[in-house]
């Protein structure tokens, strides 16, 4: 393997594994992460396996498509909420309000729609449902904005005002739903929390998709060699080229593959087909009453036949794209750069002529925005706003972000890695409730593994040091 | 003055044997090429109008006043040494220069015309960049991202474009330090003196006009700090004004053309360097005496100006 083109070129004496890491400047970070992700998974699946076999890869139930989409959909609460903390912890700063502002949030979407817009407007009347997601939006950053005014300009420590707001916010979405749980949603706002088969795009959309996620890596693979050719910088061999596009490309598709394995439960299918009156195709009864039809070899459900695969659900959509944005705004503009540079040395930035002030304002504001889509996706999936709907969620989003590689001394941090973080929690988390775990051992083994990501962490930094 | 090159020669001679890392030769604007031609540096004090005058500056924290009625001046491709034992204001006072503190009282002057200096972006949209002691670097960004901090270039879609920053950075360092090759790392990562260039190349990359350079050499090895000395007169060349704040009076001797020593925040005296000796300006730095061949300021010994 000699790769001259690499800007480092490797000594002999290197090893193959770190040859390869070099010339593919892949954060190994970050593999550690997908590694450990892939460990919880196929141990769940395994275990699960032992205890109700089923068609997982190792025999297990963790492992099945539709276990695997209903994982994502809880993930995106805290996954989008968590790339604004990423923000705000590489500030040095914290925000403990998140989950009473969710619910703060969500309770005063949910009394807008069912009590003011509905009877004003008809029930399942078409603006509703986006005036209840602007609302959550701008209540959120208007929260949010709030919070960061008292840090930046009343200067008092972020900790101490979120967590007044950890208090006060809960106390308010108590007095605002008045004690009660605030239901249904409209029809529409449910599609968001990936509520109901049409919350789906559907297998042909996902493929697009899919296909189209493809498409975006290898122009941006193609970019960056060309403007690392621009300017005349080193650059990567093309085998590692190669390698990082396949290797992106397989993970698009193959989660594409995933959601789109995972079909419509037999019931909700007959109620859509008999509703829009199409056929179901005919077959013979098993024991359990359902009809079962030939396809090929196989014995299929007949509703299969309807081939309602479900594809990505809208809350993933939401995540990933609040993700791409979020990972767009840290590193491609200089908003994020100015964050970045004050959580390294806030003096600096100040000298640099930063108006770190304003910046932490735009950050909490920031935050609260996210928190309002949160709070949208969250009452959305229950189908309803309750004053608990955003409890302890501030210390998963936080646990989130540390876990994602968040250097609570400010200045270091990833989106993804904090996303990772988010899909690595809810994992263990749904995977432990599959397997019937008390929740009091639930909560010991997040609180441990928190404890201990954040000390592998500090290994791997002193050794890459 | 003589003596203290005396001194210096034998690190000279070292240094300019390393002929490549001498030739720093620095971007400049038409303007201070044009100023470099009509200002020769060694008579500059004497004409034209001055660069910066700071007149009758406090600042005052909490009662006690840091700066006490202090004025300064620099001429263009002149050096001024400002010295001080710590606490003495110097500090302070440049940093009242340099946006970073607000005055409570005083005028800033730029080219003889008054100036409103209320944060670093004023003093930047002027030409006055500054070196600060700690450096004021962001650690956990590269050196491209603290070259441009606050200056981002940008590509027509308004996103960062790094790369253009990255190609500037690697000509701007390659002049510096020709040595410099970790563009990629945070700064944190880099040797003292690496840190120092990466500080210095951010201050005269934007065509400054006014350098500010605090305790520049602090960090530095001899052989680094020579480089910083043939630095400093080829920025006085180009015409540029520098204070040059240090502990050090053999720096001072053998960099500046004048020196301003305070004291308690306020100034003992300004003299320029061929008047006074290194006794003298000790002198001026302990107790505050003020020597004949400088002119006092508020802050000498009463006595001594009446003797």
């Amino acid at each position: 393997m000699t790769n001259t083109t690499s800007h480092n070129p490797a000594t002999s004496d290197e090893g193959v594994v770190r040859q390869f890491l070099r010339a593919t400047e892949i954060d190994t970070r970050m593999l550690g992460m997908i590694a450990a992700l892939m460990v919880i998974w196929a141990g769940f699946d395994i275990y699960s396996g032992t205890l109700r076999p089923g068609n997982g890869i190792f025999g297990g139930s963790f492992l099945m498509p539709r276990n695997l989409w209903i994982l994502l959909v809880q993930t995106s609460t805290i996954a989008v909420m968590t790339t604004g903390m990423v923000l705000v912890i590489v500030m040095r700063q914290i925000d403990l309000s998140v989950g009473s502002m969710l619910s703060m949030v969500a309770v005063a979407t949910g009394v807008l729609q069912v009590f003011n817009l509905a009877p004003a407007l008809g029930v399942g009347h078409p603006v509703i449902w986006l005036v209840a997601v602007v609302f959550s939006l701008l209540l959120g950053a208007a929260v949010g904005c709030f919070n960061g005014i008292l840090i930046a300009y009343a200067q008092i420590p972020s900790f101490i005002v979120t967590l007044g707001g950890l208090i006060a916010y809960g106390g308010t979405a108590f007095l605002i739903a008045k004690g009660v749980t605030v239901a249904p949603m409209d029809n529409t706002f449910k599609l968001i929390g990936g509520n109901g088969p049409l919350a789906s795009i559907g297998p042909f959309w996902s493929w697009v998709l899919g296909i189209a996620a493809c498409a975006a890596i290898a122009l941006a693979i193609l970019n960056g060699r060309r403007q690392r050719i621009r300017f005349k910088f080193p650059l990567r061999p093309v085998w590692a080229e190669f390698f990082i596009g396949i290797v992106c490309s397989i993970a698009a598709l193959g989660t594409t593959a995933v959601v789109n394995a995972y079909p419509w439960p037999h019931k909700v299918a007959e109620a859509y087909a008999l509703e829009n009156k199409i056929p179901i195709p005919p077959g013979i009864e098993n024991r359990d009453g359902a009809a079962i039809c030939m396809a090929g070899d196989k014995i299929v459900h007949c509703l299969d036949g309807l081939s309602y695969q479900t594809g990505f659900p809208i809350p993933v959509l939401i995540a990933l794209a609040v993700g791409f944005f979020m990972t767009f705004t840290a590193t491609r503009t200089r908003f994020g750069r100015y964050i970045f540079a004050t959580g390294g040395n806030p003096e600096a930035a100040e000298l640099a002529g930063i108006n770190t002030k304003r910046l932490t304002v735009m950050v909490f504001t920031l935050m609260g925005a996210l928190v309002g889509i949160s709070a949208v996706i969250a009452s959305a999936r229950l189908n309803a706003a309750t004053t608990a709907l955003g409890t302890l969620s501030e210390l998963y989003v936080i646990a989130a972000a540390v876990i994602g590689g968040t250097s609570l001394a400010g200045g270091i941090g990833t989106i993804y890695g904090a996303m990772l973080g988010a899909l690595l929690m809810q994992s263990l988390q749904s995977g432990m409730t599959l397997l019937n775990f008390e929740s009091a051992y639930k909560d010991i083994v997040v609180g441990t593994v928190l404890v201990f990501a954040v000390f592998i962490d500090q290994i791997y930094r002193r050794r890459v040091k | 003055m003589a003596k203290a090159r005396t001194k210096k020669a034998p690190v000279k001679k070292a240094s300019s044997k390393r002929a490549p890392t001498k030739q720093i030769s620095v971007k400049r604007s038409k303007v201070s090429h044009a100023l470099m031609s009509a200002v020769p540096s060694a008579l500059a004090q004497n004409r034209g109008t001055t660069l910066i005058e700071m007149r009758d500056i406090s600042i005052a924290f909490g009662g006690i006043k840091a700066v006490d009625h202090a004025s300064i001046d620099l001429y263009p491709g002149e050096v001024v040494g400002l010295l001080g034992h710590n606490g003495a204001g110097k500090s302070t006072l440049i940093k009242v220069l340099s946006g970073a503190y607000k005055r409570d009282a005083g005028q800033i002057l730029v080219n003889g015309s008054e100036v409103a200096i209320n944060n670093p972006r004023d003093a930047k949209a002027l030409g006055i960049e500054t070196i600060y002691q700690t450096l004021a670097l962001a650690d956990n960004v590269d050196a491209a991202a603290n070259l441009y901090l606050g200056r981002e270039l940008r590509t027509r879609f308004g996103t960062l474009d790094d790369v253009a920053m990255e190609a500037e950075t690697r000509k701007v360092m390659h002049r510096l330090n020709p040595n410099f090759r970790r563009f990629k790392e945070p700064v944190v990562k880099l040797s003292g003196g690496q840190r120092q260039s990466v500080a210095i190349a951010r201050a005269i990359h934007f065509n400054a006009r006014i350098l500010i350079m605090d305790e520049p050499t602090a960090a530095l090895g001899p052989q680094e700090t020579a480089q910083v000395g043939e630095l400093i007169k080829q920025l006085k060349a180009e015409g540029i004004g520098i204070f040059l704040i240090s502990h050090d009076i053999h720096d001072v001797f053998d960099l500046a053309d004048r020196l301003t020593v305070m004291k308690n925040g306020k100034v003992v005296g300004t003299a320029k360097v061929a008047d006074v000796t290194q006794d003298e300006v000790l002198g001026m730095i302990i107790a505050g005496k003020c020597p004949k061949g400088a002119i006092p300021g508020p802050g000498a010994l009463r006595e001594e100006i009446a003797a």
